[in-house]
């Protein structure tokens, strides 16, 4: 993974410091909330229902063992034993004192970790395919373009103070696990006739109040001219984006005021002034950043392991753990394992500091010290040989972190809600949990098969509702909790915005509508046909039907 | 959701500075976790001048955000939901005991 070098290290510890003195001037006065407030955003510190809450970044969602056992103590020591994975491929502790704020800089500055640019209207934490380095539909990891935006856009003072917040997401793979469709900018590796690797660029894509796919405005974009076609892209922005309303603030609505075709123009005429300077990418700095990334030597190993041949035979738990948990890696006698962190009837997402810890030693010892966050709020160990698989499955048995729910009905996306969020209108991790509960039985979970839930407790969709096979919406009528379902929703290759099935449900038959929805599907699903797949054959007047019929 | 339901009956809530909790004006002055510690204000203006204490503890640098909060008539019992888990806490363990205590 990437390394920090003496540079990265040396600025972090500036930051803390400023960080430091700025929290001691707070907390004597000097500073008026009002001129703290923006300094402590730009820290990844809000303050949220309960506490403070710290937002730390994990660029394009990949830590080794020292970093998720840096994220455990700070759990232990400053929070209340737990941190909460988020669809940012971000982590975040809920109870955080801001007194103690600094001292938890410096320890995660300490493990290479900071919270820089995961709040405030800035380019934030760049995301990436969680199973970057490992897939077998990878043409290039794209950590390595994340690794080189992060370097660009950090504290680049021309984007610090952007219109509204900006994501970028990067894929280099055959099948988008990134959600590129639905970031400010959405980056595809790809190659074209003549063999060349570039990239697809898409612009404007995004969810909250105003859902919209990104369009393409590059097809074939030369690796060597990234930076460059993105600082045209944030001058267009910068240039034009609404100031004076931030729900019209986000680049998506400029892409659509403007037309893309405009936009495109716009964004080249730009490129043109830039193209083959400074921000021209020498193959060098590339080669070396990529040598970064270069993961583990692994040695390819087709013969089948034994231990997993015979495993299945003596526990079926551990061939369904197999099939649902695990995927093929890019090299033979290895596979990704993926940790749900969707336990029946728990929040999902949360991670306990024991958990993290016994992580850390699973992952120095069978998995090459690289684990991953995923924008499902899931953890992955990327790179794991064959013949470790029984021996890491028992481990994560023990740990609650081998249920087979990968993809499945309980493998819920759920924001933090008005559990915590000042910002909510309805609670959201209830609702997954209740949702987990009611289909706790794996059987029933397998039958129903690929189905995705997303629950957000307002508008701002920080679970992306909008593109969940089942979208769940809270709302706020009367002071009463009521949801908004959306049916059909689907954030990669494919990409689609969920659409709403009737009125709102008030929260006492939230989960039985679920319920009813998945019962539908079971009636009208033809052979092979996932819920997604029906959903787009039949439309959802059937399911409205029910639904009515049910209440 | 509306951080104030309308009632005539209210305590007056902030964060603390130091530590973000939520806590409540008391009626023996200062602020206090427990809600149930809260000075009740049953008219208006004596909800002003808690909002008035609120103020000079804000300039002391002792809380931020103060504002009102609603409770139902004859108990400490916020309107709002919202309200309720801010001064009881987060529902997700009660309901990870115990799903089917879900949407209490
Ligand atoms: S979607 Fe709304 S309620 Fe949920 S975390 Fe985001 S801002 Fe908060």
């Amino acid at each position: 993974m990437y390394q920090y070098d003496q540079h990265d290290r040396a600025f972090l510890a500036d930051r803390v410091a400023l960080f430091r003195d700025q929290v001691a001037r707070r907390l004597t006065g000097v500073l008026s909330e009002e001129q703290f407030r923006p300094l402590r955003l730009q820290n990844g510190l809000y303050l949220q229902l309960h506490a403070y809450m710290l937002r730390v970044a994990v660029p394009y969602g990949t830590l080794n063992g020292r970093q998720l056992r840096a994220l455990a103590a700070i759990a232990r020591r400053y929070d209340r034993g737990y941190g909460h994975f988020t669809t940012r491929q971000n982590i975040q502790f809920n109870w955080i004192r801001l007194a103690d704020a600094p001292d938890i800089m410096a320890d995660l500055a300490a493990a290479d970790l900071h919270a820089i640019q995961t709040s405030g209207d800035c380019i934030r934490n760049v995301t990436a395919d969680q199973w970057a380095g490992a897939a077998r539909d990878e043409i290039e990891d794209p950590r390595i373009w994340c690794e080189i935006i992060r370097q660009w856009s950090t504290v680049h003072p021309e984007f610090s103070f952007l219109p509204r917040k900006f994501k970028i997401a990067v894929t280099g793979a055959a099948r988008d696990r990134a959600a590129v469709r639905f970031h400010d900018i959405g980056l595809r590796l790809l190659r074209n006739a003549d063999g060349e690797v570039g990239f697809e660029v898409l612009v404007g894509g995004g969810l909250g109040r105003t859902p919209v796919i990104g369009k393409v405005i590059r097809p074939f974009l030369p690796k060597a001219e990234l930076l460059a076609y993105l600082e045209a892209i944030m001058r267009v922005y910068n240039r034009h984006g609404r100031r004076d309303n931030p729900y019209k603030a986000r680049i998506k609505i400029l892409v659509n005021d403007l037309g893309s075709d405009e936009m495109r123009r716009q964004v080249e005429a730009e490129w043109e002034g830039l193209r083959g300077g400074d921000l021209r990418l020498d193959p060098d700095l590339v080669a070396e950043i990529a040598g970064r990334f270069a993961g583990p030597a692994l040695t390819p190993d087709p013969a089948p392991v034994r231990a997993v041949e015979d495993l299945p035979l003596i526990d079926p738990a551990f061939r369904r753990w197999l099939d649902a948990n695990t995927v093929a890696h890019r090299v033979p006698g290895h596979r990704i394992v993926n940790l749900p962190l969707k336990p029946i009837g728990a929040p999902p997402g949360d991670a306990s500091a024991a958990q993290m810890e016994a992580l850390a030693d699973l992952a120095e010892t069978y998995g090459h010290d690289d684990v991953r966050v995923t924008h499902e709020q899931n953890l992955v160990l990327p790179h794991v040989r064959e013949g470790d698989l029984p021996a890491l499955w028992r481990a994560l048995d023990g740990l609650g972190l081998a249920v087979p729910n990968l993809g499945l009905v309980s493998d819920i996306i759920a924001c933090p809600g008005l559990d915590y969020c000042t910002l909510a209108n309805a609670r959201s991790i209830p609702v997954a949990q209740a949702i987990s509960t009611r289909f706790a039985d794996l059987a029933r979970q397998q039958d129903i098969g690929e189905l995705r839930i997303k629950i957000s407790g307002c508008i701002n969709a920080c679970a992306h509702h909008h593109v969940g096979h089942i979208g769940i919406l809270g709302v706020e009528k009367a002071g009463a909790e009521f949801y908004q379902v959306t049916l059909g929703g689907e954030p990669g290759e494919g990409a689609s915005i969920g659409e709403l099935v009737g009125p709102a449900i008030p929260a006492a038959r939230i989960v039985a509508a679920v319920e009813t929805i998945i019962a539908g599907y079971l009636a009208f699903r033809r052979p092979g046909e996932r819920f997604l797949d029906t959903v787009r054959r039949v439309g959802v007047a059937p399911f409205r039907e029910r639904l009515d019929a049910a209440a | 959701m509306a951080k104030t339901r309308t009632g005539s009956i209210n305590v007056v809530t902030a964060n603390r500075l130091a530590d973000g909790q939520a806590v409540f004006l008391a009626a023996a002055g200062g602020w206090v976790a427990d809600i149930g510690r809260a000075a009740v204000a049953t008219e208006a203006a004596s909800a002003e001048r808690l909002l008035a204490i609120a103020a000079a503890s804000v300039a002391r640098q002792e809380v931020v955000d103060p504002y009102l909060v609603a409770l139902a008539a004859g108990e400490v019992r916020p309107l709002a939901l919202r309200e309720r888990i801010r001064a009881h806490g987060p529902t997700v363990a009660a309901i990870a005991a115990d799903a089917t205590r879900y949407p209490e």
